[in-house]
C-alpha cells in the first residue's frame, strides 16, 4: 500500500521511508526495555544506545538524500489515520524537510552521545534499566515532535517529550525536590499547552486543517488579527516548553533528576522545540504582521537578559547553566522576533552542542565529587580531570562567542539579525547579555576548575571513565568547530533551510563586521571581569566590596527575585484555598444541604406522623368502624332517613 | 448464523448465569466466582459478535434488533436494536463486567446473592442500551438501579446504607419526573398511543410543552450523569462501594445518564434542547471546574476519583449539547474512554484498600519503591485521565473542545482550563502516594500486583493505548449515529436566525 | 311459613355487632381470627337473605367467593400466628410489635 502511494508520487526521492524507522527503533527499545529491562540489567544501556545509534545512522541517510534533493526535497505521507470525525482529519503524517532533517541529526546524534555517557554516569543505580527505557521513549517522542506534518501530531510529541521530562526529572522520586520539580515542571508546561491548545482550535476554525504544508500555505490569506491571535497562542506553548517569562520557573528546579537527563532534555533537545514550532510555523507569525514577532522576540530579549543575571549569583553549578539555558533559548527567540528563523535554529544546533557538553562536564564533576553541586567547595578541579576541564572550557569559550568557537557564529548571526530588522534596542540587549554570559560562564570555570585544588572531604577525584569521555570529545571538538555549518562561503545552513524559513535579512559590508567585533568584545570583557574578580589575588575582597554596595540587590538576586514566591503567594496558595473551601464548605453544606436538608425536613415531619401509628391492631380496627359508621350515617342522611 | 439474535443473547445471557448460579450452594465460593466470570466472559464473547456484525455504514438507524409484540393493547413492545452510540455502551459493558468479577475477589461474606446481583445488574444495564421501547427502557432503568443498591447497601464499606439510601432517593426522584413525562409522550403519539420511540420520534409538540417534558426526562439524566449541582450522591456512593460496585458505578452507570440525553432527551426534544443547550454547557463547563477544583483537595482517594468523575462528565455533556459532530463524537468517545479509566483507577485504588484497609492519601508515600509496576499502571490510567496525547482520553476530549470552538468559541477557554487542573490533581495525589520515601512501615512489605489483578487491569490498559493510538475503528462507527443526532439538534428551528431564513423563504 | 328477612338481618347485625366488639376488646390473636370469622358469616347472612328476597343467586354467588377466600385466609393466617407463637411463646398481639421497633 505504501509502495504504491509512493510509486505513484513519482520519481522524488522517498526521504520518509526511514522516518518511520527513526522513531521505531527507540520506541520499540524504549518497550523493550520497559517489560524486560531488570532480567537483562547492564545490557539495558548497550541496547538503548544502539537503538538510538541505529536511529542516528538512519537519520544521516535521510539527510543525505535530502540534501541530493535540493531545494524543494520537502515530502509527506500518511502512515495511517488517527483522529476523523466530519471535516475534520489528522493522521499520523511525516514530513521530511530541510528543517526536520536537520531537527533529526542534532536530536539523534546529540542524544546518541548522551546514551553513551549515560551507561558510565548511571553505573550502579537501581533502576539502570527503567532510565534508558524513558531516554528512549523520550527520544521517540522528540522524533515524533520534529517530523509531525501535522500539529497535532507535534502536539503528541510535545506532550510525550514533557511527560518523559516528568518522569525522569522525577527519576529520583525519594527526594521530595525531585517529585516536586517533577510536577511542577508538568503542570507549568501544561499551563502553556493550554494556550498551545487554543491556538490549534483557532487553526481548525481558520485554515480546516492542520497539516503544516496547508497552514503555511494559507497564513498569507489570514486577517492580520487571526495571525496574531494564533501566533500568540502558539508562543504562549512555547513560553512553556521553551522556558521563556513567565513559564521558565520549572526548569531551575528541574535540575534535580539525573545530570543526562538536563544535558538532553533540558539543554539540547526537548526546550528547543519551541523554537522549532516557531521556525516551522514561521508564515504564521510573518502574517501577524510585526505585533506577534515584536512580542516574540521582546520575552526573548528579556528572559536572555532576566536569566543571566540570575546565572550569575546562583551556586549551584547545575542551576547556572539551567539559568544560561534559558538566556541562550531567549537569544534564539530573540533572533525569530527579526524574522530570522534560520538564526535562530542556527543557534539552537550550536547550543545543543556546547550546552548538552557543559552538562555533562558538570555531571562528570558531581560524578567525582559524590554528587556536590555547589561551586564554592570546588576549585582546580582541571588539573585532577583533565578531559573534563579542558572539555568544559570549549563549551566555556563557545558560548561566549569567542572566535572562532562555535558560538559565536551564532551569537553574531542572530544579533546581526536584530540589527538588521532594526531592533536596536533588542540588540542592544543582547549584546548585554553576550557580556553577562561569558562573565557567569567563566564565574564557573574560574572557581569550579582553575586556582588551587579544593574538593569536599574524604572524596577522591578521578577523572571520567572512557564511555563518559566518548561523549564528552566528540561535543568539545563540536564545541569548537560547529560554527562552520554556517561559515559564509563554506557551508550555509541558512541557504539550506530557505526553502523551509524564508530568507533572513543579513547586513552588509562593513557594519557586518563591527557588529561581530562588538559582540566579540562583550564576551571577551565578560571573561576579563570574571578574571578579575574570581580568579586575580584580589578577588575576595573586590567581591566583599561589590556585595556590600548593593546588598539588597544581591540577596533579592539569590531568592531568584522573589518569583518562585510570588507565584507561591499570588497563585498557588490562593487557588488551594478556594479548593479547599469548596471541598471542604460549600460543597458538603450547601450543595449537598439543600439535599440533605429536604430529606431531614421528611425525617421530621414523618416523626411527628407516626404518632399516629400505635401499632395495635384493635385501634385500627376502632379507626375502620368509625370510619363505616359516618360513612353509613352520611349515606341515610343523603337517602332522607 | 446470520440469524442469531446475538443482540437479546447478549442482554439475557446473564439472566440464564442467575438461573445457573441459582444451583450452586452457597458455601462454594470459588464455584460462585468462577460461573459468574464465566458467564461474563461468555456474556462478553456474544457482545463481540455483535461487533462483528454491526454494519458502520448501514443506511438505516437501528440494527441487529427485534421488534415483538408484548402488550399490543397498551402500545408496548419488545423492541431493540443498537447504533453507534449504543454498540459502543454494549461492549463497554460487556467488557468491563468479567474485570468487575476479578476486582470481587475480596467479597467473601454472602457471595451467592452478590454474584446474583451483579449479573443482575449487567442485564438491566444491557437492556438500558439496546431497549427501543419506552417502556421497555423504563423497566431496564429501573431494574438497574435495585442490584446497585444492594450491592452498595450490602458489600460497601463504612456509611453504606446512607450512601446506598442517597443514591437510590437521588435517582428514583429523576426517574419519576421521567415517568410523568414518558406517559404524557404515550398520549401525544401520532399514530395512536404508543410506547415505541422509533414511532414517538416525530411526535409534534409545541415549544412549552416539549421544554416541560425534556426537564422530565433531563431530570432523570443530569443526576445520573451527574451534573452539577445534582452530584452530591455520587463521592458518597463511590466512596462507600464495593470495588467492583465503584467500577460499575463509574464506568457504566454514569453513562446510562449521558446515554440516555443522547437517544432520547434530544431526538425527542430537539426544540427544547436546543433552546437549553446554552445553560447546559454553562452548567457543564461549571462542573467541569468545580469537580476538579474540589478533587484537588480530596484526602481519600476514592473521593478524588469520584469529583474527577464529575469533571471529566462535564466534559462528556458539553460535547453533547455544543451542537456539532466533533463534539458529539467526542462525548461518546469520552464516555468509553472515562468508562475504562475510572474504573481502572477504582479497581486500582480497590487494590490497595485490600492491602493496607485505607484508602487515604495520608497513609501513603513512597510506594513507587514497594509496588513499582502497581505504580506504573496508575500513573498511565492516571495520564490518560488527565488527556495525554496517544493515550484514549486526549482524543475524546480533544474532539469535545474541538467541537465547543466551532459553536460555543470563546467558552472553551474554561472548559480547556480543566485540562490545566486535571494535572495538578492527579499529579499531586500521585506524588503524595507514590512518591517520597516510604514514611508509613506498613508500607514497606506490599505486595506488588499479583496475577489475578494484572488479568484485570491488563486489558484495560491494552485497550486504553489502543484508542490513543488508533481510535478509527471506534470514531467510524460513532460517527454517523453522532451525526444523525447532530442533524436532529441543528434542524431545530428555535435558533431565532434559521427560523428567520426559513420564514424569509417561504 | 317462610320467616321475614328483618329477622335475618337482625340476627345478621347481632352477629357482626358481637365481631366488632371481639375484635376490639380481646388481645388474642386466635379469638380476634374468630371473631373476623364471625363478621364474615353476619355478611354472608344477609347475602342470603337477600338474595332469596330477590329471587336471584348472585348473592349466593357471593357467599361462595367469601367462604374460599375466608378459607384461604384462615391457612395463611394461622400458620403466621402459629410461627409466632412458636417463637414468641405467646399469641397476645401486643406483644407483637416488631415493626415497631
Amino acid at each position: 500500500m505504501n509502495d504504491l502511494v509512493l510509486a505513484a508520487e513519482g520519481a522524488s526521492a522517498d526521504h520518509t521511508a526511514l522516518a518511520p524507522l527513526i522513531i521505531a527503533l527507540p520506541l520499540a527499545s524504549a518497550f523493550f526495555l520497559m517489560l524486560f529491562g531488570k532480567r537483562i540489567d547492564r545490557l539495558a544501556g548497550v541496547i538503548a544506545s544502539g537503538a538510538i545509534g541505529g536511529a542516528f545512522l538512519a537519520s544521516i541517510i535521510t539527510f543525505g538524500s535530502v540534501v541530493a534533493a535540493g531545494h524543494e526535497a520537502a515530502e509527506s505521507h500518511r502512515f495511517f489515520d488517527w483522529i476523523t470525525v466530519g471535516d475534520f482529519s489528522v493522521g499520523f503524517d511525516l514530513l521530511v524537510d530541510q528543517l526536520s532533517a536537520v531537527m533529526l541529526l542534532v536530536v539523534t546524534g546529540v542524544g546518541t552521545l548522551i546514551h553513551v555517557y549515560s551507561i558510565g554516569y548511571m553505573h550502579g543505580d537501581a533502576r539502570y534499566s527503567r532510565f534508558f527505557a524513558y531516554l528512549n521513549l523520550f527520544v521517540a517522542f522528540m522524533l515524533i515532535l520534529v517530523l509531525a506534518e501535522n500539529l497535532l501530531l507535534l502536539f503528541v510529541g510535545w506532550e510525550g517529550v514533557g511527560l518523559c521530562s516528568y518522569l525522569l526529572i522525577g527519576f529520583w522520586f525519594e527526594k521530595p525536590s525531585a517529585a516536586d520539580a517533577a510536577k511542577k515542571a508538568f503542570i507549568v508546561n501544561r499551563v502553556g499547552d493550554f494556550s498551545f491548545l487554543l491556538g490549534i482550535f483557532l487553526l481548525v476554525a481558520t485554515v480546516g486543517s492542520l497539516s503544516m504544508v496547508a497552514i503555511n500555505a494559507e497564513a498569507g490569506a489570514m486577517s492580520a488579527g487571526v495571525a496574531t491571535a494564533i501566533a500568540l497562542l502558539l508562543f504562549g506553548g512555547a513560553t512553556g516548553k521553551s522556558a521563556q517569562i513567565p513559564l521558565y520557573v520549572w526548569l531551575p528546579d528541574a535540575m534535580a533528576g539525573p545530570t543526562p537527563v538536563s544535558a538532553l532534555i533540558h539543554a539540547a533537545t526537548m526546550v528547543t522545540a519551541g523554537v522549532y514550532m516557531v521556525a516551522r510555523l514561521s508564515p504564521v507569525f510573518e502574517a501577524s504582521g510585526e505585533v506577534a514577532l515584536l512580542v516574540v522576540g521582546v520575552v526573548g530579549a528579556a528572559t536572555a537578559l532576566w536569566a543571566a543575571v540570575m546565572a550569575s549569583f546562583e551556586y549551584d553549578i547545575k542551576k547556572v547553566l539551567a539559568y544560561s539555558t534559558i538566556s541562550q533559548l531567549g537569544y534564539m527567540f530573540l533572533a525569530q522576533g527579526a524574522h530570522a528563523y534560520s538564526a535562530g535554529i542556527f543557534h539552537l544546533v550550536t547550543h545543543a552542542f556546547f550546552k548538552a557538553l557543559m552538562f555533562l562536564g558538570a555531571g562528570a564533576v558531581m560524578h567525582a565529587l559524590a554528587g556536590e553541586v555547589d561551586m564554592r567547595k570546588m576549585g582546580g578541579l582541571r588539573k585532577a580531570m583533565p578531559i573534563t576541564g579542558t572539555t568544559f572550557l570549549m563549551g566555556c569559550l563557545a558560548i561566549s562567542g569567542i572566535i572562532p568557537f562555535a558560538g559565536f557564529f551564532s551569537k553574531d548571526a542572530l544579533l546581526a539579525a536584530a540589527w538588521a530588522d532594526g531592533r536596536y534596542v533588542l540588540w542592544a540587549v543582547g549584546v548585554l547579555t553576550a557580556f553577562l554570559t561569558a562573565f557567569y560562564m567563566f564565574r564557573l570555570y574560574f572557581r569550579v576548575f582553575e586556582g588551587p585544588l579544593k574538593v569536599p572531604e574524604g572524596v577522591h577525584v578521578h577523572d571520567v571513565p572512557p564511555t563518559m569521555a566518548a561523549a564528552l570529545i566528540p561535543l568539545g571538538i563540536l564545541s569548537v568547530v560547529g560554527g562552520v555549518i554556517n561559515l559564509p562561503g563554506v557551508l550555509t545552513l541558512e541557504h539550506f533551510l530557505e526553502p523551509v524559513v524564508g530568507e533572513a535579512q543579513v547586513p552588509e559590508g562593513a557594519i557586518a563586521w563591527v557588529l561581530g567585533g562588538l559582540a566579540f568584545v562583550a564576551g571577551a570583557l565578560g571573561i576579563a571581569l570574571a578574571r578579575a574578580v574570581y580568579l586575580s589575588r584580589a578577588s575576595s575582597l573586590r567581591r566583599r566590596k561589590a556585595y556590600s554596595r548593593a546588598p539588597g540587590l544581591v540577596d533579592a538576586a539569590r531568592d531568584k527575585f522573589y518569583i518562585d514566591r510570588i507565584y507561591g503567594y499570588g497563585i498557588v496558595a490562593p487557588g488551594k484555598a478556594l479548593s479547599s473551601y469548596l471541598a471542604n464548605v460549600f460543597d458538603p453544606r450547601y450543595v449537598d444541604g439543600i439535599v440533605t436538608g429536604t430529606g431531614r425536613l421528611v425525617a421530621r415531619a414523618s416523626e411527628n406522623l407516626r404518632g399516629i401509628q400505635t401499632g395495635y391492631v384493635r385501634n385500627y380496627a376502632l379507626v375502620f368502624l368509625s370510619g363505616a359508621v359516618v360513612i353509613l350515617v352520611i349515606q341515610l342522611v343523603r337517602v332522607g332517613l | 448464523m446470520e440469524d442469531l439474535p446475538v443482540l437479546d443473547l447478549v442482554i439475557f445471557a446473564p439472566l440464564a448465569g442467575i438461573l445457573l448460579l441459582a444451583f450452586i450452594p452457597k458455601e462454594r465460593l470459588d464455584a460462585l466466582r468462577y460461573v459468574t466470570l464465566g458467564v461474563t466472559l461468555v456474556t462478553f464473547v456474544i457482545s463481540l459478535g455483535v461487533l462483528g456484525q454491526f454494519d458502520p455504514s448501514a443506511q438505516e438507524q437501528f440494527q441487529l434488533g427485534s421488534s415483538l409484540q408484548w402488550i399490543p393493547e397498551w402500545g408496548i413492545g419488545y423492541i431493540t436494536g443498537i447504533d453507534g452510540v449504543s454498540l459502543w455502551m454494549v461492549m463497554l459493558t460487556t467488557f468491563l463486567m468479567p474485570l468487575g468479577v476479578l476486582a470481587s475477589w475480596s467479597v467473601t461474606k454472602r457471595a451467592k446473592p452478590y454474584f446474583i446481583f451483579f449479573l443482575a445488574l449487567e442485564t438491566g444495564l444491557l437492556g438500558v442500551f439496546v431497549a427501543l421501547d419506552m417502556f421497555l427502557f423504563y423497566l431496564f432503568w429501573e431494574a438497574s438501579l435495585v442490584p446497585m443498591y444492594f450491592l452498595i447497601g450490602m458489600w460497601g464499606y463504612g456509611r453504606r446504607i446512607y450512601a446506598a439510601m442517597k443514591f437510590f432517593l437521588f435517582t428514583l426522584v429523576g426517574s419519576l419526573l421521567m415517568l410523568v413525562a414518558i406517559v404524557y409522550l404515550y398520549f401525544q403519539a401520532p399514530g395512536g398511543p404508543t410506547f415505541s420511540y422509533v414511532e414517538l420520534l416525530d411526535t409534534p409538540l409545541t415549544l412549552d410543552v416539549q421544554r416541560l417534558l425534556f426537564l422530565g426526562f433531563f431530570a432523570s439524566f443530569a443526576v445520573k450523569v451527574p451534573l452539577v449541582p445534582l452530584h452530591t450522591w455520587l463521592p458518597d456512593a463511590h466512596t462507600e462501594a464495593p470495588t467492583a460496585g465503584s467500577v460499575l458505578l463509574a464506568g457504566v452507570l454514569l453513562k446510562l445518564g449521558a446515554y440516555g440525553l443522547i437517544r432520547f432527551a434530544i431526538p425527542l426534544f430537539p426544540d427544547a434542547a436546543r433552546d437549553l443547550a446554552p445553560i447546559i454547557v454553562g452548567l457543564s463547563i461549571v462542573g467541569i471546574i468545580y469537580g476538579a477544583l474540589i478533587a484537588t483537595m480530596q484526602r481519600d482517594l476514592k473521593r478524588l476519583v469520584a469529583y474527577s468523575s464529575v469533571a471529566h462528565l462535564g466534559f462528556v455533556t458539553l460535547g453533547i449539547f455544543v451542537g456539532s459532530v466533533q463534539g458529539m463524537s467526542g462525548g461518546i468517545l469520552q464516555m468509553v474512554s472515562h468508562g475504562l479509566s475510572s474504573g481502572a483507577l477504582f479497581m486500582l485504588v480497590g487494590a490497595l484498600y485490600d492491602r493496607r484497609h485505607s484508602r487515604q492519601i495520608a497513609d501513603f508515600g513512597g510506594l513507587a519503591k514497594t509496588v513499582p509496576v502497581f505504580a506504573g499502571i496508575f500513573l498511565l490510567v492516571a495520564l490518560s485521565s488527565l488527556g495525554l496525547p496517544g493515550l484514549s482520553g486526549f482524543v475524546g476530549e480533544f474532539l469535545i473542545l474541538l467541537g465547543t470552538f466551532f459553536t460555543y468559541r470563546w467558552w472553551v477557554v474554561p472548559a480547556a482550563f480543566g485540562v490545566v487542573l486535571a494535572a495538578i490533581y492527579l499529579l499531586w495525589s500521585y506524588q503524595r502516594v507514590f512518591h517520597g520515601e516510604v514514611t508509613n512501615e506498613a508500607n514497606r512489605s506490599l505486595p506488588d500486583l499479583n496475577p489475578r489483578e494484572l488479568a484485570m487491569l491488563a486489558p484495560i490498559v491494552a485497550l486504553i493505548v489502543f484508542i490513543g493510538v488508533y481510535p478509527k475503528p471506534f470514531l467510524e462507527r460513532i460517527e454517523p449515529s453522532a451525526q444523525r443526532v447532530v442533524d436532529t439538534f441543528n434542524r431545530s428551528t428555535v435558533r431565532p436566525e434559521t427560523a428567520s431564513v426559513q420564514g424569509g423563504g417561504k | 311459613m317462610s320467616v321475614a328477612p328483618g329477622f335475618y338481618l337482625v340476627l345478621a347485625g347481632l352477629m357482626f355487632a358481637i365481631g366488632v366488639v371481639g375484635v376490639l376488646v380481646r388481645r388474642n390473636a386466635i379469638v380476634i381470627f374468630m371473631f373476623v370469622e364471625l363478621m364474615l358469616n353476619a355478611v354472608n347472612l344477609i347475602f342470603v337473605t337477600f338474595a332469596r328476597q330477590q329471587g336471584t343467586v348472585d348473592g349466593q354467588v357471593l357467599v361462595f367467593f367469601v367462604l374460599v377466600v375466608a378459607a384461604a385466609e384462615v391457612v395463611v393466617g394461622l400458620g403466621i400466628i402459629s410461627l409466632i407463637f412458636r417463637y414468641r411463646v405467646s399469641s397476645n398481639v401486643d406483644e407483637i410489635n416488631l415493626l415497631k421497633r
